[in-house]
């Protein structure tokens, strides 16, 4: 559509004189749809942006030349709407929600004009203006909406990568990778250079990689496991596979997939022990007093050679 | 007889993920016991990957099925990509022309109920597999 070219002052003037009124019938249009929604705002933020912003469309209505709201005329309005769709966006709002807040001014502003009348040719006109600036400032938030979802998006993608890598040292020379979440190639790569890197810089000799939060594993998750175990085994470290729930092991199966080259535990305790004993210690419970047992349990020193 | 259908895009890794969270949806919707759920979720990862990886990308078509009493869901997995020239060499455990583990079509075929596989050299190829409850 092209942008046209605004009867001077005459929707400015209107918009002027009736600013309470279009405000609280505008701050209603919004409320009384709330309730069938999760994200919401309360009512006095709700009215404070609309008062906000009905001051900049006034503002910008009087020096504007034209509706297209792109010109520099309306920058004001622009970012404005800018900076709400980013914070409704970062709050969960839907796209539709977001357009929603500027189409409902329109049945109030309506109204407005066809209370206050005056020749069928100037109603029409100023009707015609305000729907065509209210449709473009509608296009322009959901836009804007838009790329403030895909940024966030991408945004926590990224701190998801650097979330994956949580190797913890369990005990001198014993590390752990507990995996959650869905394996995609990009992570599962990350997570596992993070743990070579790791074995590396600790001279660790046992890293237990613990599946329990891993919802599905497939022949590229286990390609990149398998391919671990073997980098970890020619650095001179043992790999224990843990947490492999009963639907996931019946899966591997049927895939043909043979995880027999590697040492699997069903729990990351069971993983825990075996790399203890492997690394020559074992855990025994402590007497606190006579006949007397505490819950407490203690790594012992390693076995006199 | 066909009670629900969807189509999803493959174009990207993420495009994977998130076929694999659909699937999981639909076969809980359908009941489906964690393990089958598992191993049809399995499946279409491998067969979504294939479209991407050698077909250049392609969809996935959800229907959920019923048939005397039964229900269950088909999955037909599409692309444009070169075809294959050798299905049965394909559908052979460790056969691979790319870098995998040559798993991926034999290892699905053996996680579902019903698979069929056509294609046409220069034209593209297609893998319906379905799931009983
Ligand atoms: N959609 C497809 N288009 C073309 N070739 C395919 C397709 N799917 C599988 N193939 C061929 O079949 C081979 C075996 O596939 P698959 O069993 O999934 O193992 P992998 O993906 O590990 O190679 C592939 O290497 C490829 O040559
Ligand atoms: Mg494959």
């Amino acid at each position: 559509m092209s942008a046209q070219g605004l009867k001077k002052g005459r929707l400015a003037g209107i918009v002027g004189n009736h600013e309470a009124e279009i405000l609280a019938n505008w701050v209603g249009e919004q409320t009384a749809v709330k309730g069938r929604r999760g994200a919401s705002l309360n009512e006095s933020e709700l009215r404070a942006q609309c008062e906000a912003f009905l001051r900049a469309f006034r503002e910008s209505l009087n020096g504007a030349a034209s509706t297209d709201v792109e010109s520099n005329e309306w920058r004001a309005v622009r970012g404005m709407l800018d900076e709400l769709s980013r914070a409704r966006a970062a709050k969960g709002f839907s796209s539709s929600e977001m357009a929603f807040f500027v189409m409902s001014l329109k049945r109030p502003l309506f109204g407005l004009l066809r209370e206050i009348g005056g020749d069928a040719q100037s109603l029409a006109d100023t009707t015609w203006e305000a729907t065509e600036i209210l449709d473009r400032m509608a296009l322009f938030t959901t836009e804007v909406y838009q790329k403030a979802r895909e940024e966030i998006i991408a945004r926590q993608q990224e701190e998801m990568l650097e979330l994956s890598t949580p190797v913890v040292t369990l005990w001198k020379g014993i590390l752990a990778l507990p995996m959650i979440g869905t394996l995609d190639s990009a992570r599962t790569q990350t997570m596992m250079e993070s743990l070579l890197q790791t074995i590396l810089d600790t001279g660790s000799s046992i890293a237990i990689i613990d599946i329990t939060g891993v919802p599905t594993v497939d022949t590229l998750t286990a390609q990149h496991l398998l391919k671990t175990v073997t980098a970890a085994r020619l650095m001179g470290a043992e790999c224990i596979l843990s947490g492999i729930r009963p639907q996931i092991a019946q899966t591997i199966v049927h895939l043909g997939l043979d995880l027999g080259g590697m040492i699997t535990k069903a729990s990351l305790a069971d993983a825990f022990a075996v790399a203890l004993e492997r690394t020559g210690r074992t855990i025994v419970r402590v007497r606190t007093g006579p006949g007397r047992e505490s819950t407490a349990t203690a790594i012992g020193m390693d076995p006199p050679a | 007889m066909t009670s629900k259908t969807d189509t999803l895009e493959v174009h990207s890794s993420t495009d994977i993920v998130l076929i694999r969270q659909a699937v999981r949806k639909w076969t809980a919707e359908l009941g489906f016991s964690l393990v089958d759920q598992t191993k049809m979720i399995t499946a279409a990862s491998e067969l979504a990957r294939n479209a991407l990886e050698y077909g250049g990308g392609g969809e996935v078509r959800f229907e959920q099925l019923e048939k005397s009493g039964r229900r269950g869901l088909r999955l037909t997995f599409e692309d444009h990509g070169p075809g294959i020239p050798d299905i049965e060499q394909a559908l052979t455990d460790g056969f691979t022309t790319g870098q995998g583990m040559g798993l991926g079509l034999s290892g699905s075929r053996r996680l579902v109920n019903e698979f069929e596989i056509a294609s046409t050299v220069g034209e593209g190829t297609r893998v319906t597999i379905t799931r009983w409850k």
